[in-house]
């Protein structure tokens, strides 16, 4: 590992990016994920790069399309409205199968909502969002060290399944500092695109990249295929922490930044006698279930903690499959759970 | 250290300010002024002074903050209280501007009230933040800051850190950068910070005034 520097969560996701081989970048401004369309504009001509403030994030994410299809490794970023408006774009490029890589720093809804943060696009990350049957990759660091990591991850991933990876923090990591350690090198793992439409120099056939499938057939062939790849990453790329489950008197799950404010009331509970284990879901999609089916019977019962009115919940319910209680508890709106509040609630479960 | 009826706090964003802003209201306050803080920034939508009004106003210590700092819009409007800061005199009042040239761009409406007054234009340094790790990336920012405010820097400050992995090194290999810009551009070094370690050693060590930091601007899960 190199040097250690202060960085804010946005500019890591650009620095890993660039690190990662990202030459292209187009976004639209929005709090509170802005500070990566700053440091890519900057560095972007340093590494003969391309930055595009495009005029809207339809426009962005239709750049990305083009990008992905002419092979480049392409980032765009924004936060839950601008997502929001980018979905049509999602499905496009998951219809046709080009790699990329979408930040969504997420604030408070809905509509408009607020720049406070929030996790409350869960839903809409992993359920869909956009229209059609596919899903993306969806990852959720909780420090500034892992949005580096997974985001340089993103990258690999997104090339070698050609899927849409999502990296999906709330407000607070966009806008922390904390103190992050680079590699030397990044492992860029190298990913055929014999696909990719750079022009055929008149030594081979046309490239197609397209989501329109006129014949019925094809279309649900083309649909299988994508079911088919969807299990596979599935079965490899389930990412989760398990933190202090052995005999737990309840395990806790939350993801991103909530979880660090559970780890602290962990301790806190300790102390006063009641063991809390973590599982924390670091792919979102795809859901750790086989780690909720392993626990299911250990603690007295589940609570979900999200900054959300219970999103993540539905899917550990799925998975725990009725062994356990699943309690939930949220905030929303911009507001936190403080650790006092999530042990309350810990306690009035057990009670 | 608090000679100046205004102290400016300027620098990269992420480099501190704010920290340090606070930090030194509470002991300029502590040293029997009567102390006022303004928010200045109208770039950060977190994190802010507006995080410890609390603390400041406990110790009676006057906040103005942006009317709508800490609230679920992004409205970069400064308060008209601010006016009323430039005619009571009998404060001793710091400056948290926003990061960059762009933040430095609020006390620009400012400049003529400020250059008539007894005023310190601080630029705070972590020499840990990417974009100013080098001589000539420190040079660079204060210069964009400096024609964006529209005044000159006119101490330096060296806040050096990595949060809770700071060693004393850090610090120092801060000081010599810092110092040797100093030197070039014959700004004089105003303080160095210092938080979780030995403070007086430090001191001994750089040389010049070292104003001790409390973590006052917390992460969700450092709250109880």
């Amino acid at each position: 590992m190199g040097e250690k520097l202060l960085m804010k969560g946005n500019e890591v996701i650009a620095e890993a990016a660039l690190r990662a081989g990202c030459k292209h970048y187009f976004g639209y401004p929005i709090t509170p994920q802005t500070e990566i369309a700053h440091y890519m504009a900057k560095k972007m001509p340093e590494v003969d790069g391309v930055f595009v403030q495009a005029e809207s994030e339809v426009a962005a994410i239709n750049m990305v399309y083009g990008a992905a299809a002419a092979g480049a490794r392409v980032l765009t970023s924004s936060s839950s409205p601008g997502i929001s408006l980018k979905q049509e774009g999602i499905s496009y490029i998951a219809g046709a199968e080009l790699p990329c890589v979408i930040v969504n720093i997420v604030r408070c809804g809905p509509g408009l909502g607020g720049i406070l943060p929030a996790q409350c696009d869960y839903f809409q990350a992993v359920k869909g969002g956009g229209h059609g049957d596919y899903k993306m990759v969806v990852l959720a660091p909780s420090s500034v060290q892992e949005l580096y990591e997974l985001t340089v991850d993103a990258f690999n991933i997104a090339d070698k399944y050609r899927i849409v990876t999502m990296i999906m923090g709330d407000g607070i990591l966009g806008q922390m500092m904390e103190a992050v350690e680079f590699r030397n090198q990044e492992e860029i793992i190298p990913a055929d695109k014999s696909w990719a439409t750079t022009g055929t120099e008149m030594k081979r056939d046309n490239n197609m990249v397209t989501s329109i499938y006129i014949n019925p057939e094809m279309l649900e062939k083309h649909n299988q295929k994508l079911q088919a790849k969807y299990k596979q990453i599935e079965e490899n790329e389930t990412r989760v922490e398990v933190y202090n489950c052995e005999n737990p008197d309840i395990i806790i799950t939350a993801f991103g930044t909530v979880a660090r404010i559970v780890k602290n009331v962990i301790k806190t509970a300790e102390k006063e006698g009641i063991k809390i284990g973590l599982i924390r879901p670091i792919s979102l999609w795809p859901f750790p279930t086989q780690e909720f089916e392993k626990y299911a019977e250990v603690p007295k019962a589940f609570l979900s903690v999200e900054l959300n009115a219970g999103q993540m919940v539905e899917d550990v319910k799925l998975a725990v499959n009725g062994k356990r209680p699943v309690h939930f508890y949220g905030r929303m709106g911009g507001m936190i759970p403080s650790q006092q509040e999530i042990l309350d609630k810990v306690k009035e479960i057990l009670k | 250290m608090f000679e100046k009826r205004l102290s400016i706090f300027t620098g990269h964003f992420g480099s501190g300010k704010t920290e340090v802003a606070v930090n030194y209201a509470l002991k300029m306050s502590a040293a029997g002024n009567k102390t006022a803080i303004v928010d200045f920034d109208i770039v950060n939508p977190y994190f802010r002074t507006a995080d410890a009004k609390e603390t400041l106003e406990k110790q009676g210590i006057w906040v103005i903050t942006p009317m709508y700092a800490n609230t679920n819009v992004d409205v970069p409007a400064l308060p008209p209280e601010i006016y009323s800061l430039f005619q009571k005199k009998e404060y001793k009042a710091v400056l948290d501007v926003g990061g960059d040239d762009l933040g430095a761009r609020a006390v620009a409406r400012f400049r003529e009230e400020i250059q008539q007054d007894d005023y310190e234009m601080f630029f705070v340094v972590n020499v840990k933040r990417p974009m100013t790790d080098t001589l000539e990336k420190i040079e660079e920012m204060i210069y964009s800051i400096e024609s964006s405010a529209g005044m000159k820097v006119t101490k330096l400050v060296n806040n050096t850190n990595l949060l809770q992995y700071t060693s004393f090194e850090d610090i120092v290999e801060g000081q010599e950068k810092i110092f040797e810009i100093s030197n070039k551009l014959g700004v004089p070094m105003g303080f160095t910070t210092c938080m979780g370690i030995d403070c007086h050693t430090l001191k001994e060590k750089v040389g010049n005034e070292v104003l001790t930091l409390d973590k006052l601007i917390k992460l969700p899960w450092d709250r109880e």
